[in-house]
């Protein structure tokens, strides 16, 4: 599976940092909807988080603030789902440890 | 597709986050149960590709975008309730990390792309492969299920605005359902795409264990 984690990465990697500098500026179809229909103004901000809107703050060239937050996102959510996978895995032997 | 905070009622956003819990639940229930060591890489990866590939929005009409949603290629991949376990992480993700999403929004974001995207994309996937059959059945299938996905979610989030008094039923159905009628193309596209360079290249991560 090594191979698969490398070219599966690296893929995902690719278009998290570059493919997304050039992704479509437009509102999304939710946004779009609620601006046309006059709702998106309800829209309420409950919280700050690090990297808002996949700009990473504190990066004077937008490009680059981008294309960090797509490489950190990319290889957290990796690391997110490899871990819970892994986590969920040991509970599979756990249980069977107590019914042995 | 990712609902904000302040436009849902209480009763929708808990309601919804309530579901969606429980699915999560059993998610992790079921794939105790089933995930094989070889496929928790598979489920980085794929939690990783779908990451990536929705931050690239695409245009689909004038002064509209969309995005890929993923759940569909997810499920084809590794199941239906692996899928919605992986569409709730990589939301958690975007919402705690890069405002994607609303926080209180969150469990109706799950339950929209992970429940209705992901659990009910796959059975829409199951039913169009066995019209087709054989190795074209799980392209065509792929690409009718993620356009299904896409338009089925939608038409979730119209009907939880809806009841949510933020817009009209009959105005705000039409508009959401009419634009991802068009991003589903997309997805479809970009899923069987997806999926086809995985069966020509690794053709063995079409038979993992489904979850």
């Amino acid at each position: 599976m090594k191979k698969v984690v490398f070219w599966g990465l690296l893929v995902s990697l690719v278009i998290a940092a570059c493919f997304s500098l050039f992704a479509s500026t437009s509102p999304d179809g939710l946004e779009k909807v609620a601006e046309r229909l006059g709702f998106q103004d309800k829209e309420k901000e409950l919280f700050r988080s690090p990297i808002p809107g996949y700009v990473t703050p504190g990066v004077a060239n937008d490009t680059i603030a981008t294309a960090l937050a797509g490489t950190v996102g990319t290889v957290a959510i990796f690391g997110v789902a490899y871990g819970v996978g892994k986590l969920v895995k040991k509970r599979t032997q756990s249980s069977q440890k107590k019914e042995t | 597709m990712h609902i904000p905070d302040g436009f849902l009622d209480t009763g929708i956003w808990m309601g919804t986050a309530a579901v969606s819990f429980g699915a999560v639940s059993y998610s992790v229930k079921r794939a105790s149960q089933k995930l094989q060591d070889k496929e928790i890489p598979v489920m980085g990866i794929t939690a990783a590709f779908i990451f990536a590939a929705q931050m690239v929005n695409f245009p689909v009409l004038g002064g509209t975008s969309g995005h890929f949603l993923g759940a569909v290629f997810a499920a084809v991949l590794l199941g239906p309730w692996a899928s919605c376990l992986i569409m709730a992480m990589v939301l958690t993700l975007q919402c705690l990390i890069f405002q994607d999403g609303g926080l209180v929004a969150l469990g109706t974001n799950i339950f929209n792309m992970g429940i209705i995207g992901g659990v009910v994309g796959y059975y829409i996937y199951l039913f169009v492969k066995r019209l087709f059959g054989g190795n074209s059945g799980v392209l065509y299938a792929t690409f009718v299920a993620s356009w299904a996905s896409v338009v089925l979610t939608s038409a979730a989030v119209a009907v939880e605005l809806a009841l949510s008094g933020t817009s009209p039923l009959l105005v705000v159905f039409p508009s959401m359902v009419s634009v991802h009628a068009l991003v589903g193309i997309g997805e479809g596209f970009i899923a069987t795409a997806a999926i086809g360079v995985i069966a020509r290249a690794r053709s063995d991560l079409l038979s993992l264990q489904k979850i």
